[in-house]
Parts: C-alpha cells; sequence; structure tokens
C-alpha cells in the first residue's frame, strides 16, 4: 500500500461519504451494511413469528383442544394455517434473508475488501421488495378464511381450488408473498456474484476468497439456477387460483404432479441454498477459534461444488410414494446417497481442522461446535429417508419432521447465533457478554434436542404429520405417546425462555457492552482490518491482499495469525 | 466522477469510483454483462419448465389439439418470427457500429431493430384478438390456458426488453446525459435472449 494510493482513496471518500440524513442512512440505504441490518433484524422479527406459531401448535398437540395461553383455540383449519406459515416462514423469511441476504450482504464486500456492493441501488430495492413480501405474508393471516393452510409445499389440487383449501385469498396471497421473496433474492443474488467476481481486493485470487464468501456465492448460483421452474410453476397456480386455467387440475386435463415435480426441482436445491452460507460462517469460526488453518481449502471448496451440481438431481427423493415409477426412484435413490459424500468429506475437513487445534470455547465456537454435531444428525438420518425403500414407511410421519428439523434448526437458529456472536463486534463496535451468551447456547440446544429426538420415536412409531388431533387415532393416542409429545412442548417452551437471555444481551451489549477492538478474535480475513463498526466506505485505505485466509499458526511468525493484508516483510 | 452512466442503465452502479482508487484494475467483463448473465440463468430455467409443463401436459393427453379449439396461424407466426430474427441481426449490426464509434448510425440501426421488435409485438397481439375471437381463451381448455401462458410470458419479455431498450436508445442520443455504447451492451444481451428463445417456442407451441 503506497502512500499515494492512500492519498486518493481518503480523497475519495470525504467527498463522497459525507453525513447522511436520517431517512437515507437508515430508512433508504444504500450502504450494504445497513441493508445488511435490515434484513437481518427483518428476518429476526419473522423468527419472532414463525416461533409463536410453533408453540401455538405444539401446545395444541400436547393438550388437543385445550385453549393456548395467549393464541385462543387451535382448530383444524387453524393448525393447518399455522404449521404451513411457519415452514415458509422459517425457511423464506428467517433462514433466506438473514443467513444469505443479511450476511452475504455484510460479508461479501468487508471479505473481499471493497467499499460496497457493485449495485447499491439494486441491493436496496431487493430489501424494499422483500419487506413487501413480509407485509404481504402478513396480511394474508388476516384476510376472509384466514391464512393459508396447505402446507409449505402446495400441492394443487388442495392449493388451487378454492371450494378445497377454505382460504380463498389467503392461498392467493401466500403465493404472491412468497413470489415477491424470490424477485427480491433473484436482484439480490445478481448483486452478491457480481460483487463477488468482479469488486476483490487487487491480490486476491480466486483461491484466497474466504470460504465464507464461496459458499454464498455457490448457493446464490444454486437458487439463481433453480428458482426458474418454481416461478414458473408459481405463476400456473396462481393463474389456476384467480384466472380459471387447469394446469394442475386432473378434471380438466392437468397434471398435479407437475407441480409436485416444479416445487421440488427448486426446493431440493434450496435445501442447500440455506446449508451453505452456515457451513461457510462455520469455517470460518472453527479456524478462528482452533487457531489452525483450514484443513483442505480447496477440497471444502470442490466438495461444496459437487453438492451444488448433485443438487439438482436429487428431487424426485420428495415424492417416492406420489406415484413416480419405481424405476426412476431407483436413479433418485442413488443420487440422494451419493450427495452425502461431498458433505461427509466437507464434515470430515472441519473436524480435521479441529483436530489438534488450540480450542477456545468462546460462544461463537460452541454453536460452530454444535451445529457440526446437530447437522451431523440431520445428515445421517437423511440417508435412510433418502433410501427409497425405507421412505415409503417413513414418507410423512414425525420421523421426516425430525430430521429436516435437525437439518434446518442448526442451518437457520444455530447458523445465525453462530454468525451473530461471532460478528457482533465488527458489526456494533462492542463485545456481546460472554457468561449470557454460553448460558443462552446451552438453554438453547439442550432444549433443541429434548424437542426433536422424541419425535424421531413418535416418527417410528407410526405417527403421521399434520394431524391437529390425536385424539381420533386409537393408535396414536395412547398414554405414552401423549407424554412424548407433552414433553416436546414442554422444551419448547424452557427453549423459548431462554431466548429472552439473548434478546437482553444483544441489546444491552450493543448499547452497553465493552467497546471492541478493531480484531478482537485475532482473525485473518478483512473485515477485521478496518474500525469496528466500519465507517461508510468501509475502508480508510482499500486493502490489497497479499494470502489466503486462513494462515493461522504460521511457523516462525510471533502471533499466531498473519491478516490477508499485511504485506510481506522486504527480507 | 462521471463514470456513473458508463455502467448499465438497469444495473445503476455506485458512485464511489472502485477501480479509480488503489491499483484496481479493470474486470475483463464488465459489472453489467455479468448481471445479465446471471439474470439469464434464471430467465433461461424460467423457459425451460413452461417449455417442460407444456410437454408433460400434452403427454397425459390422448388429444392435441383438443376437439373445438382454434387452430394457430402457423404462417402468419412464421414470418412473424423472421422479422423478430432481423431484428436480432440488426441490434448485432448496431453493436458492431457503436463499438466503433460510430455512435449516430448505430443509434439509427438500434431504433430500426427496436421498430422491428415493435412490429412483432403488434403482430402477435393481433392474432391473440382473432384466436379470442374463435373462442380459445385461458379457461377455455388446458391447450388455451398453456398457449397464452408460453407466448404471454414471451410477450411480457418483448414488452420488458422493448421499454428498457427504447429508454437505451433515447439516452444514446441525448446530449445532457448520454450513455455509453458499453453500457447499452447489456441490455442488447437480454434482447439477444428473448430473440433466441422464440423460435424454440415457436416450434413447441405452435409445430408440435
Amino acid at each position: 500500500m503506497s502512500q499515494s494510493t492512500s492519498a486518493v482513496a481518503t480523497d475519495t471518500h470525504a467527498e463522497h461519504h459525507e453525513e447522511l440524513s436520517f431517512l437515507y442512512k437508515y430508512i433508504l440505504p444504500i450502504d450494504h451494511k445497513i441493508i445488511a441490518m435490515q434484513y437481518i433484524f427483518t428476518g429476526m422479527i419473522m423468527a419472532i413469528v414463525g416461533g409463536y406459531f410453533a408453540y401455538a401448535f405444539r401446545m395444541q398437540l400436547a393438550f388437543p383442544g385445550d385453549l393456548v395461553p395467549l393464541y385462543g383455540l387451535v382448530g383444524p383449519g387453524e393448525y393447518n394455517m399455522l404449521v404451513t406459515n411457519h415452514g415458509t416462514i422459517m425457511i423464506f423469511w428467517v433462514a433466506m434473508p438473514v443467513l444469505i441476504a443479511g450476511f452475504g450482504n455484510y460479508l461479501i464486500p468487508l471479505m473481499i475488501g471493497c467499499d460496497d456492493m457493485v449495485f447499491p441501488r439494486l441491493n436496496r430495492l431487493s430489501y424494499q421488495i422483500f419487506l413487501v413480501s413480509a407485509l404481504v405474508l402478513i396480511l394474508s393471516f388476516f384476510v376472509k378464511g384466514g391464512g393459508f393452510g396447505g402446507a409449505w409445499t402446495a400441492y394443487p389440487p388442495l392449493s388451487s381450488v378454492a371450494e378445497y383449501s377454505l382460504t380463498d385469498w389467503g392461498a392467493s396471497l401466500w403465493l404472491l408473498a412468497v413470489a415477491l421473496e424470490f424477485i427480491s433474492f433473484l436482484l439480490g443474488g445478481i448483486n452478491f456474484v457480481t460483487t463477488a467476481m468482479n469488486a476483490r481486493a487487487p491480490g486476491m485470487k480466486m483461491l484466497d476468497i474466504p470460504i465464507a464468501v464461496w459458499f454464498i456465492v455457490v448457493a446464490v448460483i444454486l437458487f439463481m439456477a433453480s428458482v426458474g421452474p418454481l416461478v414458473a410453476g408459481a405463476v400456473m397456480l396462481f393463474m389456476d387460483q384467480r384466472v380459471g386455467t387447469t394446469f394442475f387440475l386432473p378434471s380438466a386435463g392437468g397434471d398435479p404432479l407437475l407441480w409436485e415435480h416444479l416445487f421440488w426441482f427448486f426446493g431440493h436445491p434450496e435445501v442447500y441454498v440455506v446449508l451453505l452460507p452456515t457451513m461457510g460462517i462455520v469455517a470460518e469460526i472453527i479456524t478462528v477459534f482452533s487457531r489452525k488453518k483450514l484443513f483442505g481449502y480447496r477440497t471444502v471448496l470442490y466438495t461444496a461444488f459437487a453438492t451444488g451440481g448433485l443438487s439438482f438431481v436429487v428431487w424426485a427423493h420428495h415424492q417416492f410414494i406420489a406415484g413416480i415409477d419405481p424405476r426412476m426412484a431407483n436413479v433418485f435413490t442413488v443420487t440422494t446417497v451419493l450427495i452425502s459424500i461431498p458433505l461427509a468429506e466437507m464434515m470430515f475437513s472441519y473436524i480435521a481442522t479441529l483436530y489438534g487445534g488450540s480450542i477456545e470455547l468462546k460462544t461463537p465456537m460452541l454453536w460452530a461446535l454444535s451445529f457440526l454435531a446437530a447437522f451431523l444428525i440431520g445428515g445421517v438420518t437423511g440417508i435412510y429417508l433418502g433410501a427409497s425403500a425405507m421412505d415409503v414407511y417413513f414418507h410423512d410421519s414425525y420421523f421426516v419432521l425430525a430430521h429436516f428439523h435437525y437439518t434446518f434448526f442448526p442451518i437457520t437458529i444455530i447458523g445465525m447465533f453462530a454468525a451473530l456472536t461471532y460478528w457482533f463486534p465488527k458489526m456494533f463496535g462492542r463485545m456481546m457478554n460472554e457468561t449470557l451468551g454460553k448460558i443462552h447456547f446451552w438453554g438453547t440446544f439442550i432444549p433443541f434436542n429434548c424437542i426433536f429426538l422424541p419425535l424421531f420415536f413418535l416418527g417410528l412409531a407410526g405417527q403421521h404429520r399434520r394431524i391437529y388431533n390425536y385424539d381420533h387415532f386409537p393408535d396414536l393416542a395412547t398414554q405414552e405417546l401423549q407424554d412424548i409429545r407433552v414433553f416436546a412442548t414442554y422444551s419448547l417452551i424452557v427453549m423459548i425462555f431462554f431466548q429472552l437471555i439473548f434478546v437482553y444481551n444483544f441489546f444491552h451489549s450493543m448499547f452497553k457492552g465493552e467497546k471492541a477492538t478493531e480484531n478482537p478474535w485475532k482473525s485473518n480475513t478483512l473485515e477485521w482490518t478496518t474500525l469496528s463498526p466500519p465507517p461508510h466506505g468501509n475502508f480508510k485505505v482499500l486493502p490489497t491482499v497479499y494470502r489466503g485466509p486462513y494462515e493461522y499458526s504460521v511457523p516462525g511468525r510471533d502471533e499466531d495469525y498473519w491478516p490477508q493484508n499485511e504485506a510481506p516483510k522486504k527480507s | 466522477m462521471k463514470n456513473i452512466s458508463s455502467q448499465s442503465v438497469l444495473l445503476t452502479t455506485s458512485e464511489i469510483p472502485l477501480y479509480a482508487a488503489n491499483k484496481r484494475s479493470k474486470p475483463p467483463v464488465s459489472n453489467g454483462v455479468i448481471g445479465m448473465l446471471i439474470f439469464l440463468v434464471t430467465e433461461a430455467m424460467f423457459f425451460a419448465a413452461l417449455i417442460s409443463a407444456h410437454m408433460v401436459i400434452r403427454a397425459g393427453l390422448t388429444e392435441w389439439p383438443p376437439w373445438g379449439q382454434p387452430r394457430l396461424a402457423i404462417e402468419t407466426t412464421a414470418l412473424n418470427s423472421l422479422v423478430l430474427l432481423v431484428s436480432a441481426l440488426l441490434m448485432g449490426y448496431s453493436r458492431r457500429l457503436l463499438q466503433q464509434d460510430k455512435i449516430s448510425s448505430g443509434r439509427r440501426w438500434f431504433g430500426i431493430s427496436i421498430l422491428f421488435g415493435i412490429f412483432f409485438l403488434l403482430s402477435q397481439g393481433y392474432e391473440w384478438v382473432q384466436l379470442l375471437e374463435f373462442g380459445l381463451t385461458l379457461s377455455s381448455s388446458v391447450y388455451g390456458g398453456l398457449f397464452y401462458l408460453i407466448i404471454g410470458a414471451h410477450a411480457f419479455h418483448v414488452i420488458g426488453a422493448l421499454s428498457v431498450l427504447i429508454y437505451a436508445w433515447n439516452r444514446l442520443g441525448s446530449s445532457k446525459n448520454p450513455i455509453t455504447p458499453e453500457a447499452v451492451f447489456p441490455l442488447q444481451i437480454l434482447w439477444y435472449f428473448v430473440v433466441c428463445i422464440w423460435p424454440v417456442l415457436y416450434v413447441l407451441v405452435y409445430l408440435s
């Protein structure tokens, strides 16, 4: 970094980064950090809505027919609406905005060393459309007939015919909200990939990009390549609902299976779209807190490419009992089991990174380690379900439900807490309280297992999903099974109470916490070389990169870290 | 910094001169082009889904087109398709002229290409009016639904692409607020895509 370039940089920043009014700074920002906060906070508010829905229907399952405190009576239609929107919200309005849009926006420009996204106005538009989509979804709960209750997969003809779903406008608004949300992430995704391709700091080669950025980019490309069919399907379903076409209506020449293919062609890559950002965040955290180089950077990267490629040819494993040709089921069983190979390789690389490291069990590290443990259970149970011979029996049981909560909970909730606790000092310039952080961690992780481990057993006992009251099923209404349901519900309530500690810690630390230094975790990546929080424009001098992001404990150096932008000594 | 307009019109870039500060070199492919290509990946998948929907629904029916539904105007539309293809060729010619800095003649051919596009759109619209009179509607059969869905999705793209092209054409010639030929290039790529997807849809919907 020569003096002359720094002078140029400082000049332009003084010129362009003058003080903005409140409106342009916080309401209509083009600064990627503020847009990231908008996404993260909107996502967290939606998480509260989704969690509240979970509380309401878990209470109904534990105490069928009783009034749920703070909610009221949960009838069958109400129950369907709650589970449908719980799933939709948690995936599309929590996992996607927080992990991809939120942390993607925050991290990509900072980690690749540039001052903003390359299309900042597109970025702002993306958030505005996202906000509208969230409002449309919330509106759909209050229209006549209530919110949509046809499950987040929205299989027709239940979702396309108002006489079947009983939610004429709820179904259409739900679909509209989902479509708007996709448009929002489409705009965001264009921005992310272009920024990561074109705006990297000088010297940052492809294999010097931090894994977190790489994985968000791969996830975005997966999303962009898979979302087209679902948009097409959503347009067709919307026309079926409102204009009177019959694309999915078998009585008039349509094909309901077509929707399932269009939906799951997107729906399965979507799992990896949300998984990869969390995997990237965890890679950053475990290298920093075990003070070791990431084991097999290239292997980790290439396994992500392999996972992404394979994720396009596994979708029909969701449809084994939908009437697809059994010979097709064989093909999809093979591809589904194959996809666990690159993911297992990625997990082994992470574990090898931990091996022999000097591990510091700070709060972010606890979240990252618990992610690996919990996601492992989710991944291994997925292999059972990928095999068509077993899936025929497990399909739509609580085993499936427990399986995907063991993937989505670690991805969404644990991943979100890992990222928030790790980057909190950078985002708000203050440290979070470690003790409260650890109490919150254990108070979340233990109840999480208490909720979902029992559900595996309920599934094996034959408990079917999407039934609001098991009293009508004598085989499932036994005292033993009911005790398990009650236990899971109590665990959920315990977990919800521990979230209050997080909320307190989050807001208290934001204003009253200990001041953070520029690089409190002694990390290598570029976001830690600027102020905490970074100013508008991110860097005083745009950095130059000399090495990869994971040079920890390099022999022959005094410090055990080696920032990417530190110029090599002239010898 | 006046390089705001050197990027795409649609994808307005930061006013911060990224490549001016520090020793950042100009990237080999411009931001606008990368952004447009990624967008077109999604678009291609969107049309792929519509095409497969057409094939799947058709495979499930014994009679195609269903009895009592009007036949489509194959010959007129073939001529019309030719007009659209010529429009893309003219757009390519205009791109060459613009690259050679012949802004005014490049802009003229750009405008003529747009006119060919508008002709295509209007004549398709006329065909729709006739088909509606003959009783082919969205809800008359799944055949009609698919026709209006797929051709309508394409028409929607033609309208969108033509609007941004007209906007760009206008700004290419404006003296106050001009844009560079490079900034127009992503939009021309969009037009190539819209034109190139059409023969596939024509063969699928009209000929098969």
